[in-house]
């Protein structure tokens, strides 16, 4: 068990470490959904709900695997809880509120397969996180993702505006800015010690 | 062999038991939906426009099941689609009024000046966030064409004066153009306000035609001759109160320069006989005089 704090664990997965802009995970919906601010909110959202039961399955898995002398198996047995847990927790959420399942529902199973999410519990049972830092290092993950969405909608916004070279528009560009953000998250590094 | 044989147990183990639990979940959390909302979706034109006050055509289905809503609340299905969804559901068609979108800015560029040259990208848009745009008047249409590009249903063209047409017969009142245009100078209205006041500008006296020669000057005659307080001056502007007789054209008539106009289907804005008559085709000069 590391003796990381954790508040370092919450910085470390959401400035450091930022899941798309350093560890370049979850490039598709970072890409893909981040033309406007509210929808880049909502999926940021979307995404940090689903780590959070990522982190909590397979934290538990995890445990059970090595109970039976088998972690070999976390990466295909992590697939198979996470895409399924999520799937329960859709119909859930479709049962019982309505009104959050047509504001997550068209995301949710965007994002159950998504590499961001994987990494996540892999990253977890590598560093060898506890329950309490695992749920952290969920959300701290999560809400660096859903910052790097916010800043590229953001910037995706005012770019629409801006007259730029006809060469350079539409996703040359958007990966000129992912580029460019990426490199700014580098200083990040050391923060924290 | 042994790892083998725990490695498909355990795997086999998983995945039997998450496959038992969503079928299980899927017996218990089925949520049962109305198969009418299909149906009626289906007849409605899935364009999504938001006309009728919710987000999209299945939306409006589910309300239309509901009886939250009338069929008569889509104003992009033909009479015949309203009249057959009426029918389906067993509910009172509700017709409405037809709505269309409505500019009150007449300054084209043959009577309106420009203060400055914009160069940036042409979209109204972009261009107000440069202190308002080129125009002389600050509320006045900018003429880039935003509603234009934004309208669904080709419904608005520009003039040879840049200013937006409405055609009648093809705006839905999706309300579009309301929201894109930077002035706000687009309101959705019912086919029989036809009397109107075609300018945003609140300025007032005679300085104002330096800037565009058909604004309003809210000198207020308008006003003080309207019968039942039919017009009153509200910031500089007449108001129309449509809860009033609005029927009459006498108002266009009590304006000088032609900023109250009666909206007529074949004609067009006709303004009063006594307002100046301004014949330039070309551009209105920059600059004062």
């Amino acid at each position: 068990m590391k003796t990381e704090s954790l508040w370092y664990i919450f910085i470390n997965a959401s400035l450091i470490n930022n899941f798309v802009l350093a560890y370049f995970l979850g490039i598709c919906p970072f890409l893909g959904v981040s033309g406007k601010k509210e929808t880049a909110m909502k999926m940021g959202g979307a995404v940090t709900f689903v780590m959070l039961i990522a982190s909590i399955c397979a934290y538990g898995l995890n445990a059970l695997l090595i109970a039976i002398g088998a972690p070999f198996l976390q990466l295909i047995s992590f697939i198979v809880v996470i895409a399924s847990t999520v799937q329960l927790v859709e119909m859930f959420i479709k049962k019982m509120s309505p009104a959050l399942f047509r504001a997550l529902g068209i995301f949710l199973p965007l994002i159950t397969t998504n590499c961001a999410i994987l990494g996540l519990a892999l990253f977890q049972t590598n560093l060898g996180y506890g329950f309490l830092e695992s749920i952290i290092y969920a959300l701290g993950a999560g809400a660096g993702f859903t910052l790097a969405l916010l800043l590229m909608a953001g910037l995706r916004e005012r770019l629409d505006f801006a007259d730029t070279p006809s060469v350079a528009k539409g996703t040359v560009l958007t990966l000129f800015i992912a580029g460019i953000l990426s490199l700014s998250f580098m200083g990040f590094a050391g923060l924290g010690g | 062999m042994m790892t083998i044989l725990i490695a498909l147990a355990a795997l086999g183990c998983l995945t039997l038991v998450l496959a038992i639990l969503l079928i299980a979940a899927n017996k218990k959390l089925h949520v049962v939906e109305d198969p009418r909302i299909d149906t009626v979706e289906a007849m409605l034109p899935s364009v999504n426009c938001g006309a009728c006050g919710y987000p999209g055509c299945r939306q409006f289905a589910e309300a239309l099941v509901a009886g939250k809503a009338l069929p008569g609340k889509c104003s992009v299905s033909t009479d015949e689609t309203r009249v057959a969804i009426a029918r389906f559901l067993g509910v009172a068609l509700g017709a409405e009024e037809k709505r269309v979108a409505r500019l009150a800015c007449a300054g084209g560029t043959n009577v309106a000046r420009n203060r400055a040259r914009y160069h940036g990208v042409k979209s109204c848009q972009a261009a107000s966030l440069v202190s308002g745009g080129g125009k002389a008047c600050f509320w006045g249409c900018l003429g880039y064409g935003d509603c234009e590009a934004v309208c669904d249903f080709d419904a608005i063209t520009m003039n040879a004066f840049a200013l937006p047409v409405v055609d009648v017969d093809k705006c839905t009142a999706c309300g579009d153009c309301v929201e894109v245009c930077p002035k706000d100078l687009f309101s959705l209205h019912p086919v029989s306000h036809r009397l109107w006041v075609n300018c945003k500008n609140l300025g007032q006296g005679e300085a104002v035609l330096e800037e565009c020669q058909v604004a309003c000057t809210a000198c207020g005659k308008c006003a003080m001759d309207a019968a039942d307080n039919l017009i009153t001056m509200v910031n500089n502007l007449p108001v129309v109160n449509y809860s009033k007789n609005h029927h009459t054209r006498i108002p266009i008539q009590r304006c000088p320069t032609g900023a109250i106009v009666w909206l007529d289907d074949q004609l067009g804005a006709i303004k009063g006989t006594e307002s100046k008559k301004i014949v330039r085709k070309g551009q209105r000069r920059a600059g004062i005089t």
